[in-house]
């Protein structure tokens, strides 16, 4: 099974092709659903028999040069193929990049979470996207997607990590884009591809720097020699590769894309921006995990910038009108979160969200298609309402997201939530900023996060009903292929945060089966480096951290409790605002005009990048083309002046002088002519008269002169 | 009984006299051609004359090819002179100027 990982990228790719080049003319919507799906669904068993192998991995046996299998990191590694291959590199050894994939728990979590989840959205789809124009165009796109995702999560080395990382970048700006008559969609797209770029330049200078440090790419060979590296070139990295995260996972400061890219079909704000591709950025930083622990300022900055934006997409949700804009910085702040738990070196944690979050945030997105759906295609949640009446699935489904993401207990983000909150308010490092600020940080975050997920509620699906009459009319439940994904998600956002229940409830006994899971790859990668550094590792952090809870078991319940406190009046607070008082929010904007028009307008962010980078960017080409039109094209021009003038100069030449002296021979001829063609009487007498004469002077001349 | 060369040099310049001004100054073509056989017949008398002076029988022998070529001479020009008169209706050489400039 294990050998037949090259498959998992293959199969979607294999249904792009398909319906790539014959969706258009020779394949009905049905046949084109039916590979879309397929393929993906092949991928994902074929990747639950590959974890399945994993877990019995003392069976298996390497393959010298093909499979390649550590038992104690419990990791495989599969060589599909040489790619790269070229001269000598820095330590002397070939750079040779193979075509590998490598399975190992934490790309095992990842592969089901994106085969499963990307399987169910892909039959959502066919609900949703089924009266749209460029119905195969749209799953040959989310086909690629996928397996350049799977290509992402697999990969064995940064190269061909990096392959799936563009890959997926292409196809997120082709699926925002995917409305492209519409400018916005277009831009949004554009938009996403460009910043995208900026984090993608940082990726390639960290992989470069990573290459010139190791002389290899592969992971499991950097990762095993972190210890040769001094902890500034590890953090040098690590912060490179973390702006390459940021631009993928949406964090300050290159979040501005994901809301945009809500331009894109509903099915794709879920799959893309919300489960899989953006949580890429956290799944690669926890792959370098051993890299970051070497370097812990690079892990300083990924913790201040994952909790920055936690709080502050989470203020931006609170007054956006747009049902998709609200989860698209729920989902920026959720991100910042996996960040903040990656940053305090807790990495299963920041795993353990991305899966649950990857279920809730999926549901959600679904679910708001759903509405969408049903509302005719209206976005704005002013003109919602009452909603629970007709969408007598997708009510409830939404509802259990939305109780997943505020972390209410025994539903799946609870669980991931309160892990990240313990492990951040445990967390101790040399800078003296302490946990609990990071802890108060997410607690602060997470009530905004409760509060904006139930204003979206009951403003969408509580009290009357503020559309117009037509679409009142129309309003239906969506179709089976809609609604049973929904019903899977909400049953996984509901028991998916079960495999990792923290000590505290489970009164001692040792259920956290998620990390124990994970720590196959974590923590070999912490003592690696905490074996080279001798300082802060990861085996410390969590040791400290246990000690923490034998004596903190209470401890850590009354955070908990804290936490739900703040959530409870979250939700109170929402109530009074958006359902039994609904003028408040009015008042209040009234009150704080300055802040509310902060809020509403996403701290100006867009206009400072606008005004700071766009502007002057813009200024600067124009100057550029000034000067290209004055100064290039001017000296071009001045060198044509110059030609047509010396041409001008050599015309005269040949007029005058050289044509001259032809027509002057020309002209003296004639000038004689004139004279001599007197003679030329035509009297035969005249001449003989001439000859004659001519016999004398010469006879005479002869005879008398010439002596 | 000799006759002195000198009257017969004499009388070759005069017939080549007469035959130059004769084509200088006639203007019917006829008389001209004429003329020219007076030319010719200067010449050939010159040529008798000398050969009979020097005992060299060249002359009198160039003297008869003389002949014979003013025989052809004259049948050319005498056939030019139809074919103008033909064309033109005239023997005046003073109208004959078509290769003027």
């Amino acid at each position: 099974m294990l050998s037949l990982l090259y498959l998992i990228p293959l199969l979607p790719l294999a249904g792009f092709v398909i319906n790539g080049l014959l969706g258009k003319r020779f394949l009905s919507k049905r046949a084109v659903s039916v590979v879309a799906c397929g393929t993906v669904l092949l991928a994902f068993l074929l990747s639950l028999g590959a974890v399945f192998s994993l877990n019995n991995l003392d069976s298996v046996a390497s393959v010298p040069g093909h499979l390649e299998v550590d038992q104690a990191a419990k990791r495989v590694t599969l060589t599909a193929a040489q790619w790269l291959s070229a001269g000598a590199g820095a330590n002397g050894a070939a750079f040779t990049i193979p075509w590998g994939f490598t399975l190992d728990p934490l790309s095992a979590v990842m592969l089901l979470v994106v085969t499963g989840v990307g399987f169910l959205i892909h039959v959502y789809s066919v609900g949703y996207m089924a009266h749209e124009e460029g119905y195969w165009r749209y799953f040959a796109y989310l086909n690629l997607f996928m397996s350049m995702m799977l290509t992402l999560v697999l990969g064995s080395s940064f190269p061909v990590m990096f392959v799936g990382w563009e890959g997926v970048g292409l196809c997120s700006y082709l699926l925002i884009g995917f409305d492209y008559h519409k400018d916005s969609a277009a831009d949004a797209g554009k938009k996403a591809f460009l910043v995208n770029r900026v984090g993608d330049m940082a990726f390639v200078l960290a992989m470069t720097w990573i290459f010139t440090a190791f002389g290899t790419l592969g992971f499991a060979e950097v990762m095993s020699q972190v210890g040769r590296i001094t902890p500034g070139v590890a953090a040098g990295i690590g912060i490179l590769l973390f702006i390459g995260a940021c631009g993928k996972s949406a964090q300050i400061p290159l979040y501005v894309w994901l809301p945009d890219a809500m331009a894109g079909p509903t099915p794709v704000s879920a799959l893309i921006h919300a489960a899989t591709m953006v949580t890429a950025g956290v799944y690669m930083v926890c792959r370098c995990s051993a890299l970051y622990l070497r370097g812990p300022e690079a892990l300083m900055v990924v913790a201040v910038v994952g909790a920055l934006t936690a709080l502050f997409a989470a203020t931006m949700a609170l007054r956006q009108n747009d049902i998709k804009k609200v989860l698209a910085y729920s989902t920026v702040s959720q991100l910042g979160y996996m960040f903040l738990a990656a940053g305090v070196g807790a990495f299963s944690a920041a795993i353990f969200h991305l899966m649950t979050h990857a279920f809730f945030k999926a549901l959600l997105f679904l679910g708001s298609g759903s509405v969408i759906h049903a509302m005719s295609g209206e976005q704005d949640l002013r003109k919602m309402g009452g909603l629970k009446k007709v969408l007598r699935i997708t009510y409830p489904t939404f509802l259990i997201g939305t109780l997943a993401i505020a972390g209410i207990p025994g539903f799946s983000g609870f669980f991931s939530k309160d892990e990240i909150l313990w492990k951040a308010f445990g967390h101790e490092n040399a800078h003296g900023l302490g946990g609990p600020v990071f802890w108060l940080v997410s607690v602060v975050a997470a009530g905004l996060t409760t509060f904006y997920m139930f204003r979206l509620v009951f403003l969408c699906f509580f009290g009357e009903g503020r559309m117009d009459h037509e679409t009142a009319h129309h309003l239906h439940e969506s179709p089976r292929t809609m609604t049973v994904p929904l019903i899977v998600l909400a049953v996984l956002s509901i028991i998916g945060g079960w495999v990792g229940i923290p000590k505290s409830l489970s009164l001692g006994a040792d259920l956290n089966a998620f990390e124990h899971y994970l720590a196959p790859v974590f923590e070999p990668a912490a003592e690696a480096a905490g074996e080279a550094a001798g300082g802060l590792s990861h085996g410390e952090v969590a040791a400290g951290a246990a000690a923490h809870g034998e004596g903190g078991l209470g401890l850590e319940l009354l955070l908990m409790a804290l936490a739900l406190v703040v959530v409870g009046s979250s939700i109170a607070l929402a109530y009074r605002f958006y359902r039994s008082h609904p003028e408040i929010p009015k008042r209040l904007a009234g009150a704080f005009p300055t802040l509310a028009n902060l809020l509403s307008n996403k701290y100006y962010v867009d206009e400072l990048y606008d005004l700071v980078i766009i502007r002057p960017y813009v200024l600067a080409c124009r100057g550029f083309h000034g000067f290209d039109v004055r100064v290039v094209d001017g000296a071009v021009n001045g060198v044509r002046n110059v030609t047509v003038g010396f041409s001008h100069l050599s015309r005269y030449f040949d007029q005058y002088v050289v044509d001259g002296a032809v027509n002057a021979s020309a002209h003296l001829t004639r000038a004689l002519s004139l004279g001599f063609r007197r003679i030329q009487t035509g009297m035969v007498q005249g001449y003989l008269s001439l000859f004659v004469f001519g016999i004398f002077a010469f006879v005479s001349f002869f005879l008398f002169w010439h002596r | 009984m000799a006759i002195p060369e000198s009257h017969l040099l004499v009388l070759s310049l005069a017939l080549l006299t007469i035959g130059v001004v004769g084509v200088l100054v006639r203007r019917n073509v006829i008389i001209i051609l004429m003329s020219i056989e007076l030319i010719l017949n200067a010449a050939n008398l010159n040529f008798v004359a000398y050969s009979t002076r020097w005992h060299n029988l060249t002359g009198q022998i160039w003297g008869v090819f003389n002949i014979t070529i003013a025989a052809a001479e004259v049948a050319v020009g005498l056939a030019i002179v139809i074919s103008l008169f033909r064309n033109r209706e005239t023997v005046n050489v003073d109208e004959m100027n078509l290769m003027k400039w």
